[in-house]
């Protein structure tokens, strides 16, 4: 994985509450066996004004002006400023693989759904969650300044480059940690081996039928 | 001892260990897959060089993308048309072959969507974790098991340690106290409690479901109720374990059995939240209040009863609200005030790994028997949620009567509810859709989905537009 320390990027604005990840990357990409190429595809029905299909030419379909993401003052974004209970829904991991190979590594939202907020920390992107006043203050200030950008240092937990003081984030350890580092957690349980198979052993004996059905 | 939840007691029968930091590793007794969420997975290990931890663990079948068409399906795999879709399937099957791990193929009589076939085998029992690759894995939580959805890492996570890094979750109680009316069915007393508290009402909890309504309703009923847990927000789901819970596994292939049933249900006995347990956060609903719903927006909490007027921008104070209702409205092509019973339909889809088991199909066929679809549709789907559904039902005589009124009836799968088969809607189209989720383009693009019971899309099948179903039993 990634690594995170430090993220500095142009913030777009994704004005909507629920942003469900059937929005983020439509059901008909998900039919691909692998983990990336979902970038032209990221919220697919808002980019584009007609249907998506996984084989076609995205360069060649008609781009909807509205959608942010279509917008020459948000180009080479990598921070998406979002509202409550981003990435609701489905627990596709291709929502978190398609913002990043779109290039976004930073979320900030007041609220996340739990599946899409674990998916992201596996992905090296890193979902942030900051109260109400503070988003509603980063919306304004994004839709204000022509190039806003800010930077995001998760090794301090503060986001710097917005008007007044910098502000303040916090994540859990265990996931800062490994954000930080890149670090594959697979390897980091299988360091725990040995508990593992103490725990199989004394669960085996209380529930048998469990084991060898 | 403290009082626990059921919640707590499944969590601590599964607490491999914790770390200094708070973070738990949790052990996980049944991993479902199915072809959407694992190649990914699969190929990770490979890279890795690393195997399974305990194969007898995973059970595997392919649901989302199989064709539900008897034409398609009775050549096997070769007879999925859309490439895209068959490559996913075919992996699956080489990915199961290659590391050994039991999978129903598509031709198994056994196959059908994860979240039925789980249960109806007995592979998902009692006391157990359950994970799989898929956001409605709260369903298994019906059986006093602590289940919910996973991405594919860790799918590949649990594949190569058995266990999962977790965080406990809160817990919620939702108590729905009375009895429910005639014609009102668990996919009513779900949408009317995501109605209550939103779909992030359950956001960084684990609900239990509990309640004369629960304790009276059937195994099947409780599937539908915590499969939408998480369009509630919550990842799990649950129900104590109880006689009813019991008389449904039992016999089942993958239960326990002589002593180790024995054993089994004594161990059981227990699976329920002690009486003075606390929870973080309480909801109760009257059953009795609780009438057929109907979805008009593009979210699942954007839910009225049948009888009721789809909402008006205009009357709503709250400036965020009201432009989500007029976002919702526009896209969905109504107008603030207009009946919900005035919504005219272009398809009926009955299926889903909410609502596609026998007692499903059952309400549905009762409305519908001995009626007529109505001509202005353009087709009325039902899809059983497995092979042995299916087969039940035309022990039962229940494909007849579909086919009798008008309806079609096709091969298990996910089919419309998501559409990464053929079955989809065309763009503007209306469908009452006995599925999980509404939102936009779901269900095909620009798709437009009203989420029910199958009693209600029955009976909106016969009308054309929504009826409340009560009027027609």
């Amino acid at each position: 994985m990634q690594a995170f320390t430090q993220l500095t990027g142009v913030v777009a604005p994704l004005d909507r509450a629920n942003v469900d990840t059937d929005m983020i990357i439509p059901k008909q990409f998900l039919k691909s066996i692998k983990r990336s190429g979902f970038g032209p595809n990221l919220f697919d029905e808002l980019r584009y004004l007609d249907e998506g299909q996984p084989d076609a030419d995205n360069s060649q379909r008609p781009l909807n002006p509205d959608f942010i993401l279509n917008q020459a003052r948000y180009a080479g974004t990598r921070i998406l400023l979002a509202r409550d209970n981003f990435g609701c829904g489905s627990s596709r991991e291709h929502a978190p693989w398609a913002l990043m190979d779109f290039g976004i590594r930073c979320v900030i939202a007041p609220s996340f759904a739990d599946i899409f907020y674990n998916n992201c920390f596996k992905n090296g992107i890193l979902p942030i969650t900051l109260l109400d006043d503070d988003v509603d203050a980063l919306f304004e200030q994004t839709f204000a300044t022509e190039g806003f950008a800010l930077t995001i240092d998760l090794e301090a937990g503060f986001i710097k480059g917005a008007k007044g003081n910098d502000i303040a984030f916090s994540v859990d350890a265990f996931r800062r940690h490994c954000l930080l580092n890149g670090l594959d957690d697979i390897g980091l349980t299988l360091e725990q081996s040995d508990f593992i198979k103490h725990y199989e052993q004394k669960r085996q004996a209380q529930t048998p039928w469990l084991f060898g059905a | 001892m403290a009082a626990k939840t059921l919640y707590d007691k499944l969590w601590d029968s599964h607490l491999v260990r914790q770390q200094e930091d708070g973070s738990c590793l949790i052990y996980i007794d049944r991993h479902l897959l199915h072809e959407v969420t694992s190649p990914q997975a699969f190929e990770g290990l490979r890279m890795a060089g690393r195997q399974p931890w305990r194969l007898d663990t995973n059970l595997a079948t392919p649901d989302h993308n199989v064709p539900t068409t008897k034409q398609e399906r009775s050549v096997g795999v070769d007879g999925i048309e859309d490439p895209v879709s068959k490559i996913q399937v075919v992996t699956l099957d080489d990915n199961c072959d290659e590391f050994g791990i039991t999978e129903f193929k598509m031709q198994d009589e056994r196959q059908g969507i994860v979240h039925v076939v789980g249960p109806e085998q007995g592979a998902t029992l009692p006391g157990m974790t359950v994970v799989c690759g898929d956001s409605h894995t709260a369903t298994h939580g019906a059986l006093g098991a602590l289940a919910h959805g996973i991405g594919t890492s860790e799918v590949e996570h649990v594949l190569a340690t058995q266990c999962l890094i977790q965080k406990k979750s809160k817990n919620m109680l939702v108590r729905v106290d009375g009895k429910l009316g005639k014609g009102v069915t668990s996919k009513d007393v779900v949408l009317a409690i995501i109605g209550e508290i939103g779909t992030a009402g359950g956001t960084g909890y684990a609900i239990e479901f509990a309640g004369k309504v629960f304790e009276d309703m059937s195994m099947e009923g409780r599937m539908t109720v915590c499969n939408m847990a998480i369009e509630g927000g919550a990842r799990v789901g649950m129900v104590a374990v109880d006689q009813t819970t019991i008389d449904y596994v039992k016999g089942r292939p993958y239960a326990p059995k002589g002593e180790h049933w024995e054993m089994a249900v004594a161990n059981w006995q227990n699976l329920h939240s002690d009486d003075d347990a606390e929870f973080d956060h309480v909801v109760v609903l009257d059953g009795s209040k609780i009438a057929p719903q109907v979805t008009w927006g593009t979210s699942p909490e954007m839910v009225l009863p049948v009888s009721a007027q789809v909402p008006n921008p205009k009357s709503e104070k709250d400036e965020g609200k009201a432009a989500s209702i007029s976002r919702a409205l526009e896209y969905m092509g109504l107008e603030g005030d207009q009946a919900i019973t005035s919504i005219k339909l272009d398809r009926v889809f009955i299926g889903s790994c909410t609502n596609s088991r026998i007692e499903d199909l059952r309400a549905a066929a009762a409305v519908v028997e001995g009626r007529q679809v109505a001509a202005s549709l353009k087709q009325a789907l039902v899809v059983p949620g497995s092979g042995l559904v299916k087969q039940q039902a035309e022990a039962e005589g229940l494909d007849k009567i579909f086919v009798a009124a008008g309806l079609e009836w096709r091969e298990p799968g996910c089919s419309m509810c998501l559409a990464m088969n053929a079955d989809k809607l065309g763009a503007g189209e209306h469908c009452a859709s006995t599925s999980n989720r509404n939102f936009e383009g779901r269900q095909g693009f620009g798709g437009r989905t009203h989420l029910v019971s199958p009693a209600m899309a029955a009976a909106a099948a016969i009308a054309g537009h929504f009826v409340d179903v009560r009027e027609m039993i």
